[in-house]
C-alpha cells in the first residue's frame, strides 16, 4: 500500500462542504460529512470530467456544479442521471490536526 | 403483451426508456428515433462536437447497455400516426407498433427563417449531422454568420472562434438573450464575445439573404451587407407536435398535458421540449421548457407515471450555458420577479435574485468563470422550490451562506 499523503488541515474544510487536492498529477476531492467526519473521492465526476470541488454537498451527496450528478461521496456510488459510473474513493484519517488520503 | 412505446430517442426519450426499467418494468419497452444514432445528449453539439478533435455523439445509453436492459430501439424511422383506438403507433417503414402506454417524446425543431434566398450554406443546428455539416465551414480563416443571438448562436460563436473564424452574430432585438435571461448578464455575454473578436449587431433586422451556393450575403435593413462562407441559423426552436395534432390531442404551445405529463388521453404521455405543462411552482403557470434537465427530468417522471404513480412534476426550471470561460446558470424563470439583489462572488463572478411582489424568491441569475456560481444556483433553486422569501440583505451579502436560508 502507497503512503498516506497529507491534504490539507482539518478546519480547512466547512461541515457539509467540500474541497479540492491536487496530488502529483491527480486531482481529488476531500469531504467533511455535517457529522464531522472526513471522506476523499477523484475530483472529477464521471459524467463529463467536471471537478466536484465547485459542487454543493447536501448529507452524504455530493452533486457536479455542471450537470447535476449525483454521487454519494462515502461510498462513491452514482445516484441517477446523468451519472452511471461510480466515482473511486480513498480512506482517509484525521492526524493531529491533519487531513491524510490514501492514494492507491 | 403491447408494453411501452416512447416515441422520440433523445434525452427525454432515451431516459424514460432507462427510468421504465430501472422502476422494475418487465414488460416490452420501444425507443423510436428518426436519428440513425444511439440516444445521445445534444448540449455539447454546439461545443465540444465543434471544438473537438474528433466529433462524436454523447450517448445516453450504448448498445450494450440498451441490450441489457432489454430496450428496442428502432431508429432511422419516423412514427406517422397514431391509432388510439386500437392503441397502435404506425411507423414511416409501414410497420405498427401496438401500445399499452405511449410516451410522446418529439422535442423541438429549429425555427425556420420565413424569407427566400436560403440555400445549402443556410443551416441549422439540431442534429448531430447538423453539427458535423456546421463544423464543416468552421475552418481558420472562415467567415461565420450567425443569425439569432440566442445560446445556440452564442455558443457556436465561441465555438467558431476558438476554431479562427471570423463571426458575426446578427440579433433582431434591440440586445441578445432578451429571452430569459437579465440584460446585466446579457451585457457580460456580449462583452466577452466582442473580446474575443466576434462583430456583435444588434437590434438589427435582416432586408435579404442570397446564398449563390459559393457564399452567403446577407442584406441588413440598414445597408450593412455580411458575407459568409456559411450562415448559422439560430432563432429558436418549435415544438414537434403534428403526430398528436394529428392524433386529436390539444397542442397549446406545445402537446397540453396535465401535471402528471399526461395529455387527455389517459394512455399517452408528453414530456421534454413537445409539451407544455403546468409549473406548479409558479402557481400552475403553463410552460414549456427547452432544457436539457427539463428533459431528463420528465423523461423520467414520464416513465414513473406510465407504470402508474400519479406525481405531479415539482422542479424548478434550470439551465447552463457555456461560453468561452464564462458559465451562466439560471434556476427559475427571472420574468416572474418584480426586483433583484445583487450577490457579488469571487472572480467577478455574480448572482441576480429575483424577487416576487410578495418577497418570494422566484429565481436566480448567476454568470462567472468556471463553475463559480453553481453551488449558490442549485442552492437558490432549492430556497425557489421551497417557496423561500429571504430577507434581500441576507441574499446580497456574501458572508451569509445561502445554505443557512435553507434552514431557516
Amino acid at each position: 500500500m502507497s503512503d498516506w499523503v497529507e491534504a490539507c488541515a482539518a478546519g480547512d474544510i466547512d461541515e457539509e462542504d467540500v474541497m479540492r487536492f491536487d496530488h502529483a498529477g491527480r486531482t481529488f476531492a476531500i469531504y467533511r460529512s455535517p457529522d464531522d467526519e472526513y471522506f476523499a473521492t477523484d475530483g472529477l465526476c464521471t459524467h463529463e470530467k467536471v471537478h466536484l470541488a465547485d459542487g454543493l454537498v447536501m448529507d452524504d451527496i455530493i452533486e457536479c456544479p455542471k450537470h447535476n450528478g449525483r454521487f454519494n461521496y462515502k461510498t462513491g456510488d452514482a445516484r441517477g442521471a446523468p451519472v452511471c459510473v461510480n466515482l473511486k474513493t480513498y480512506p482517509v484519517k484525521v492526524d493531529a490536526g491533519k487531513v491524510l488520503i490514501q492514494i492507491g | 403483451m403491447a408494453g411501452m412505446v416512447i416515441v422520440g430517442a433523445g434525452e427525454c426519450g432515451g431516459r424514460a426508456a432507462l427510468a421504465l426499467r430501472d422502476l422494475g418494468y418487465g414488460g416490452p419497452v420501444t425507443l423510436i428515433g428518426d436519428e440513425p444514432h444511439l440516444p445521445y445528449e445534444r448540449p455539447p453539439l454546439s461545443k465540444e462536437a465543434m471544438t473537438g478533435e474528433s466529433p462524436a455523439i454523447k450517448a445516453i445509453a450504448s448498445d450494450e447497455l440498451l441490450a441489457e436492459r432489454s430496450i428496442r430501439h428502432i431508429h432511422s424511422v419516423r412514427a406517422v400516426a397514431i391509432d388510439r383506438a386500437a392503441h397502435a403507433v404506425r411507423l414511416s417503414d409501414g410497420s405498427s407498433l401496438p401500445y399499452e402506454k405511449l410516451l410522446l417524446a418529439t422535442g423541438s425543431a429549429p425555427r425556420k427563417l420565413p424569407m427566400p434566398g436560403l440555400g445549402g450554406r443556410c443551416v441549422y443546428l439540431r442534429t448531430f449531422s447538423d453539427a458535423l455539416a456546421i463544423r464543416a465551414h468552421l475552418s481558420a480563416g472562415n467567415r461565420v454568420a450567425i443569425i439569432g443571438g440566442g445560446f445556440i448562436g452564442l455558443e457556436l460563436a465561441a465555438s467558431s472562434r476558438k476554431l479562427g473564424a471570423s463571426v458575426t452574430v446578427i440579433e433582431a432585438q434591440p440586445r441578445i438573450l432578451m429571452r430569459g435571461v437579465p440584460a446585466e448578464i446579457a451585457e457580460i455575454i456580449h462583452k466577452a464575445h466582442e473580446a474575443e473578436g466576434v462583430k456583435v449587431l444588434a437590434g438589427q433586422g435582416i432586408a435579404s439573404i442570397a446564398d449563390n451556393g459559393a457564399e452567403v450575403r446577407i442584406a441588413l435593413a440598414d445597408g450593412q451587407e455580411i458575407a459568409a462562407d456559411v450562415a448559422v441559423i439560430g432563432i429558436g426552436a418549435v415544438p414537434v407536435t403534428a403526430l398528436a395534432a394529428e392524433a386529436g390531442l390539444t397542442i397549446d404551445n406545445g402537446i397540453a398535458v396535465d401535471g402528471t405529463l399526461r395529455t387527455e388521453d389517459p394512455d399517452i404521455f408528453a414530456a421534454g421540449d413537445c409539451c407544455s405543462f403546468p409549473l406548479a411552482v409558479y402557481g400552475g403557470r403553463r410552460v414549456r421548457l427547452e432544457a436539457w434537465r427539463n428533459a431528463q427530468e420528465q423523461g423520467a417522471l414520464a416513465a414513473k407515471n406510465m407504470l402508474g404513480a400519479d406525481e405531479a412534476h415539482a422542479a424548478v426550471p434550470w439551465f447552463w450555458s457555456d461560453q468561452y470561460g464564462l458559465t451562466l446558470q439560471i434556476a427559475g424563470l427571472s420574468d416572474e420577479g418584480r426586483s433583484t439583489v445583487r450577490r457579488d462572488l469571487d472572480d467577478g463572478a455574480f448572482i441576480l435574485f429575483h424577487l416576487a411582489e410578495d418577497g418570494r424568491l422566484v429565481a436566480a441569475s448567476g454568470i462567472g468563470p468556471g463553475n463559480a456560481v453553481a453551488r449558490d444556483i442549485r442552492l437558490a433553486e432549492m430556497l425557489i422550490a421551497k417557496r423561500a422569501a429571504p430577507a434581500p440583505e441576507a441574499l446580497g451579502s456574501q458572508t451569509v451562506k445561502l445554505k443557512s436560508l435553507l434552514a431557516a
